[in-house]
């Protein structure tokens, strides 16, 4: 599904996030990147939406050479993936509802279709009742669900989510990384950067670690 | 890609234009509605583009009706035959009959050196000094009135044709001044043209700079609807159809503006033209002047935002 062919990445400045990553991603896995802060983490998290470029080597991504694709070409990619943040990136001049709404919207879902996967995405998360309400009256784990429901409703094969529950308490992060779970299990590819080292450890997922931009360590998920 | 969308079956088809057609809607409500959200800010930008789009339509409706009255001028045009002063009587009468039977000539007045001196003795006042001459210095004139839809050179040619009889001495064509107004309405016309053209430009640049700092008030939203898989269409929408917003509701504030002036003037001008005889009908925008000046609004606009999404957008990348 994900494919990094001797990925590096340099920024102008001369800093040298990735260098040399090679790293297979196959459908339907959940694998978690960690490393210190620094480690490259975020960057190669972004190289897979095509919010950076890579400077050397081959991104693949749902069978799409990143390297290669034109610029044009880029929201359909982002369509195919769910991206979900640490500050949650929601908009809060608009209800819980129309966040979650906006891929669809995006995408030119007719209305009726949207108002049924919205409250479906809704549901899922536990917010159904909360449609109406705008997001800073939520906490931060009912921002973070939200954040996800709005990832997931157009039903992308990849969701990526960079730190996702760096602003939450465990009990909330233990819930939020068990949504990742069920997702993975439907058969979506679940790419998660956490430097959560006991969370990660709990859920016997692939883990990968970086090292100042170098893959150091890749272990296997855990026999069910 | 092209052969799967050609095998698409019509209700895919109908699926796609659907959501085209709402996809535009939902911009055109959306802007319309954040113009509402910020009435006192919107109002005032569609207060300056009113402003700068009612004052060359209403230069241009000023002109339109000085040329409509001018216009009604210019039949007058008549044009005065001075025969030399040996030409004997039966001579200019007969002169006189021949001209009345012209195509080109209307009418053909004659004005015997004898009825001349009586009037100029009636006006001037100068009896005691015309008594003192001899003989009547005066010759006759033939008043020539050109055939009716006559332009302005059409009359200057029968002037010159008139001119070489090889009786006439002098011809005056007393339209002259008349040719002299038309060329300060064009004068004022062209200038007004330039003014319009420096004023549309003013609209675009404020529908511009509207637009710019709509775009950066909503930077974060763009951000999250380019990480969404918002194409640059769909993130350009909304503002283009923002800034035909702008530009008919600039165009309608216009529309008041000038017909408010024209109810202002319309009073003086009338009685201004009732002291001539004349009734003057001061004439106003009619369907096609608002449909000019509205249309001239949205597409200033049309392009003042376009302007600025060209130029704002790109920059803007999710970090």
């Amino acid at each position: 599904m994900i494919r990094f062919d001797s990925v590096s990445k340099r920024y102008p400045n001369g800093y040298e996030a990735l260098r040399g990553i090679n790293l297979h991603i196959r459908r339907g896995e959940m694998v978690f990147i960690t490393g210190h802060s620094g480690a490259g983490k975020s960057t190669l998290l972004r190289l897979i939406p095509l919010l950076e470029r890579p400077s050397n080597g081959q991104v693949l991504v749902a069978g799409l050479n990143l390297v290669r694709l034109r610029r044009g070409l880029i929201p359909q990619l982002r369509r195919r993936i769910g991206m979900i943040f640490q500050d949650y990136r929601l908009l809060h001049d608009r209800t819980v509802y129309d966040n979650v709404a906006l891929p669809l919207v995006i995408a030119g879902v007719s209305p009726l279709e949207i108002g049924r996967r919205v409250r479906a995405a809704l549901d899922k998360v536990g917010l159904l009742d909360r449609e109406r309400v705008y997001p800073v009256t939520l906490s931060g784990g009912e921002q973070q669900r939200v954040g996800i429901a709005r990832a997931e409703v157009s039903r992308p094969p990849i969701l990526v989510a960079d730190e996702p529950t760096g602003n939450l308490d465990p009990a909330l992060s233990w819930e939020i990384m068990q949504l990742f779970r069920d997702f993975q299990r439907v058969g979506v590819t679940v790419v998660i950067a956490s430097h959560d080292i006991g969370l990660i450890e709990r859920l016997g997922q692939r883990v990968i670690t970086l090292e100042r931009g170098r893959l150091v360590d890749d272990i296997p998920a855990e026999a069910a | 890609m092209a052969e799967v969308a050609a095998r698409r079956p019509p209700s895919r088809l109908r699926r796609a234009a659907n959501a085209y057609v709402s996809a535009h809607g939902r911009a055109l409500v959306g802007a319309l509605g954040r113009l509402y959200r910020t009435p006192l800010a919107s109002l005032m930008t569609a207060a300056v583009l009113g402003v700068a789009l009612a004052l060359p339509a209403g230069f241009l409706l000023l002109l339109a009706n000085l040329q409509g009255v001018t216009a009604g001028w210019e039949a007058d045009a008549r044009l005065s035959v001075f025969l030399k002063t040996d030409v004997a009587p039966d001579r200019y009468r007969a002169l006189a009959a021949t001209l009345e039977q012209d195509p080109d000539i209307a009418a053909a007045t004659l004005i015997t050196p004898e009825q001349a001196l009586e009037e100029l003795r009636a006006v001037s006042g100068m009896q005691d000094a015309l008594a003192l001459l001899d003989s009547n210095p005066l010759p006759a004139v033939l008043l020539v009135q050109p055939a009716a839809g006559a332009d302005p050179e059409a009359a200057a040619a029968l002037a010159e044709r008139l001119e070489a009889l090889p009786d006439a001495d002098l011809v005056q064509l007393d339209q002259a001044w008349l040719q002299r107004l038309a060329s300060v309405v064009e004068l004022a016309r062209r200038g007004t043209l330039v003014i319009a053209a420096m004023l549309g430009i003013a609209v675009i640049l404020v529908v511009g700079n509207t637009i710019r700092m709509a775009i950066e008030s909503r930077r974060e939203e763009l951000v999250i609807i380019k990480l969404l898989g918002g194409t640059d269409a769909f993130i350009r929408r909304p503002f283009l159809y923002e800034g035909c917003w702008y530009g008919l509701l600039g165009g309608v504030l216009a529309l008041l503006l000038v017909e408010t002036a024209l109810l202002l003037l319309r009073g003086p001008a009338t009685a201004l033209a009732a002291s001539y005889g004349s009734a003057l009908l001061v004439q106003g925008l009619g369907m096609d002047g608002v449909a000019w000046l509205l249309a001239a609004g949205v597409v200033l606009g049309l392009a003042g935002s376009r302007l600025a999404v060209g130029r704002h957008l790109r920059a803007i990348e999710p970090r």
